[in-house]
């Protein structure tokens, strides 16, 4: 069953059958905004990056993004830049696999980002999302959508943090402006 | 900013994705061909023309024109292809000049995706070409670059193509010429099908590998004198295909002679035939990790799963490692924090509260390292189980020399795809050490470090001499029987005759054409003809005129081991040797130095340059190795034959009885 959150919600993460999840998955996905007028339909190519930040205790520890796919540890690996967007048509764009076995002890959250790459703001991006999937079954757990773009290039969409002795995921949803996820550090630090 | 270039001139590019803008005045053709690593085009689907305008990453018109506007997608383009070259060629069979010298000087333009130029070019001084490679992309260390070429072809697009290594070269540009002249580019037959080693499947051990943007390397360690182990995982770039002239085999390549470039492909290794399925784990007990099998990895053959696999132990454990430092850092970061605190608050100072938040701190610090402590474990115990199982399961070139392996050898009969150098472990767990793979042919040379510097060890000079020269001998020997029998050939240049006792068994065994050379004019006699023999196997692939070499060159590969350095070397010598370095290995000559740094003192930074070529190992263990992932330095470990056994001696005079007979 998967859960549709809202914003500032957040869920505790196990399997059906309430064992420890192993292994998730963020996907996120994201498709271009139809443009009015002549040549409406000329592609257009919107490249948002998914980002993965590992924080112990409010310090940033590891950062998984394009340009260093694989967290050191091994435990967080982000699939692959996907430079269009919208090809999946409402699959996942670009996904980020937690292998919540071997996150290292210390890490306490993981935060997930999406920013635009190439300057668009998310006015011009529409039916963006961030879903949660059991990596083990392929089963949904918790799926986020955004509402109604706005004036900024940055969304801090999610983050999965200890709790207890398992994992819970909360829906974030806060805007930001920003390139790479290094501008969006200071909009983090107040979510974690 | 935009940068004219002349003839010859380079330009790094920033992005990767580009527009080639190309104007001529009359209508010409524009085309685009892929190289891979040795500059030389896999196939016609590696040729973006106007009867097969795309090609993952490539786009050309359709039709011959004035202007066009090629465009590249650099992170697109299929794996192997490391070189974009821009070509143009004025049509044929119809009316218009049919040499460039008619027409205007072309101008190529290299520009973002927004329009800003990057880089331009005009084509000057082209007179009876038909043909012209206008400008080549190419990629020098993860970084792509534009370099103005301006070379024509007078004898048009199938010179061209021929240059470049296609072997269809007369077909395609026929095939070319009628889809232009005609008006028919849409009509001509779709691409051939993708060759075998675009269908290879990528390693899977070694990660996800962006299909756009290119992963940057790791960050390099703190400690600047560790070294990356360079053979590249199975999926950094390259088809995990091994290229080398394999001579003595039973089926051997196209001899020069028989017209074409040399054939640098492996003979066996282009089936596309499924490959037997891996060994599957036995399912485990719940809640049990799962009990690991040798060869539990992707690969086409058991020897590719092995290798793959070996990579996959690597990475864990650099990455496992990785977590558990993390963590420790944290920890202790964090308690100092605490304790600062603690000496700062004034209350602290009374009674016992001071204690007590120290004493907290201290625990806070001591669950947390247990915890990462026991995540280690987990992963250390698992690791380990699988290197139980696969160790044993290496074949002989993989194997250590104390697998029962080598009690069984017999000279193989194709090269394989890597080789083991040594061992590598982490101070967190010494006892588990992963072989040590490098990829065959060798991309570098290696220098085995017969110096102190670096080392703690208690050895002597003299003893870490004679290590350095033993860890030589096995390294040669694993060489030798690694290759079919005659494939690999051995030098040796020990000017001053100091390792005469420690090459015996080579010389005793018989795999030596010739006795070490002794004495300077030894050295430049062997120097001359390794030189003499990289520059015509060189001009002869360049130029597309294998058939040029002499019958009776070899075609296998060469190993020059050069003990002393540089000793009995005047400046001429150094400079050859140089010139080995740099060019030797990409015609199959490789280098093994067994120097010591400060004996070449006297060059100053001359030979640095050298010196980084090549991989460098010691004879003994010495944490100067960095993983590509992380950077940890690792310790290596050469790869001796244990204390007292005589297995090298037995594998070197099998490798003897193989070259005498010609077989196995």
């Amino acid at each position: 069953m998967t859960v549709n959150m809202t914003k500032g919600q957040a869920i505790s993460l196990q399997k059906d059958d309430g064992g420890a999840l192993t292994s998730v998955r963020m996907g996120l996905g994201w498709q271009a905004a139809p443009r009015r007028g002549l040549f409406g339909t000329r592609t257009r190519e919107i490249d948002l990056d998914a980002s993965a930040v590992l924080f112990a205790d409010k310090q940033p520890v590891d950062v998984v993004f394009f340009r260093h796919l694989v967290s050191d540890d091994g435990s967080v690996r982000h699939t692959g830049d996907n430079l269009v967007g919208g090809v999946g048509q409402g699959g996942d764009d670009e996904a980020i696999l937690v292998d919540l076995q071997r996150v290292p002890v210390h890490i306490d959250q993981i935060v997930f980002t999406v920013n635009s790459f190439t300057g668009q703001t998310f006015q011009e991006v529409q039916n963006a999302f961030c879903r949660l999937v059991d990596e083990t079954n392929g089963q949904e757990l918790a799926r986020y959508t955004l509402d109604g773009g706005g004036q900024y290039t940055a969304q801090i969409m999610a983050k999965v943090n200890r709790a207890g002795s398992g994992w819970q995921m909360t829906a974030l949803g806060n805007p930001a402006n920003g390139r790479t996820f290094q501008d969006l550090m200071p909009s983090i630090l107040p979510h974690l | 900013m935009t940068a004219e270039l002349v003839r010859g001139q380079n330009h790094p590019v920033p992005g990767t994705r580009l527009e080639i803008r190309v104007s001529a005045g009359k209508p010409i053709v524009a085309g685009a061909t892929l190289c891979d690593d040795r500059r030389k085009v896999r196939g016609t689907s590696w040729v973006a023309h106007p009867g097969a305008p795309t090609l993952p990453g490539l786009e050309v018109s359709r039709q011959a024109a004035a202007d066009h506007r090629l465009a590249v997608d650099l992170g697109a383009l299929p794996d192997g292809a490391h070189q974009v070259n821009v070509l143009l060629a004025l049509p044929v069979g119809v009316a218009g000049p049919v040499t460039f010298g008619a027409v205007a000087a072309p101008f190529v333009a290299v520009t973002g995706l927004d329009g800003t130029e990057i880089a331009s070019y005009t084509i000057t001084d082209l007179s009876a070409e038909s043909a012209v490679v206008a400008l080549e992309l190419y990629r020098k260390q993860d970084v792509w670059k534009v370099r103005a070429v301006g070379q024509g072809y007078a004898g048009g697009l199938a010179d061209m193509l021929a240059d470049q290594g296609l072997p269809e070269a007369q077909e395609l540009a026929t095939a070319i010429n009628d889809a232009v002249a005609r008006g028919l580019a849409r009509s001509v037959a779709a691409p051939p099908p993708r060759p075998t080693d675009e269908t290879r499947v990528r390693a899977a051990a070694q990660g996800h590998t962006s299909p756009g943007r290119q992963p940057t390397a790791p960050e390099p360690g703190p400690d600047t004198t560790s070294q990356a182990v360079t053979p590249a995982p199975a999926d950094g770039g390259q088809p995990p295909q091994p290229v080398a002239p394999a001579a003595g085999d039973a089926t051997p390549p196209p001899q020069p002679g028989d017209g074409g470039p040399v054939n640098y492909t492996h003979p066996r290794r282009q089936t596309s035939a499924p490959p037997p399925p891996p060994p599957t784990a036995p399912p485990a007990a719940p809640g049990q990790p799962a009990r690991p099998v040798a060869g539990d990895a992707t690969g086409w053959s058991m020897e590719e799963r092995l290798y793959n696999q070996v990579w996959g132990m690597f990475e864990d454990l650099a990455r496992s490692a990785s977590a558990y430092r993390s963590a420790v850092d944290f920890a202790e970061s964090r308690m100092e924090q605490e304790l600062d605190k603690v000496l700062s608050d004034p209350r602290s100072r009374i009674g016992g509260t001071g204690d007590a938040a120290r004493e907290a701190a201290r625990a806070r610090h001591g669950d947390l390292v247990d915890q990462a402590r026991a995540a280690l474990d987990r992963d250390l115990a698992q690791l380990a189980t699988e290197a139980e199982v696969v160790e044993p399961a290496l074949p002989p070139a993989f194997a250590d020399w104390s697998s029962p392996v080598w009690q069984g050898y017999r000279a193989p009969m194709e090269i394989p795809m890597a080789l083991r150098l040594g061992g590598l472990h982490l101070p967190e767990r010494p006892e588990l050490r992963i072989p040590m793979l490098v990829r065959l042919p060798l991309e570098r040379g290696l220098w085995i470090d017969s110096g102190r510097s670096g080392t703690d060890s208690l050895a002597d000079a003299d003893q870490l001499r004679r290590l350095a020269l033993d860890s030589a001998v096995a390294h040669a020997a694993r060489l030798l029987a690694s290759y079919p029998p005659g494939a690999f050939t051995v030098h040796i240049i020990d000017a001053a005759g100091s390792g005469r006792s420690a090459f015996a068994p080579l010389v005793s065994a018989g795999v030596l054409d010739e006795p070490p050379a002794t004495g300077a004019a030894g050295a430049a006699a062997v120097l001359t003809r390794l030189t003499q023999r990289v520059d015509l196997v060189q001009m002869a692939v360049r130029g597309g005129m294998a058939d040029a070499l002499p019958q009776d060159l070899d075609t296998g590969e060469h190993l020059l081991i050069v003990n002393d350095f540089p000793h009995g070397f005047d400046d001429r010598a150094v400079t050859r040797l140089r010139y080995l370095a740099d060019e030797g290995p990409a015609v199959g000559v490789h280098l093994m130095l067994v120097a010591d740094r400060e004996d070449a003192s006297e060059y100053g930074p001359l030979l640095d340059p050298l010196w980084r070529a090549l991989l460098r190992l010691t004879p003994v263990p010495e944490d100067h190795l960095a993983d590509p992932w992380v950077g940890h330095a690792w310790t290596y470990e050469p790869s001796l034959a244990p204390p007292g056994s005589q297995v090298i001696g037995h594998v070197l005079d099998r490798v003897g009885a193989a070259r005498r007979t010609g077989s196995r």
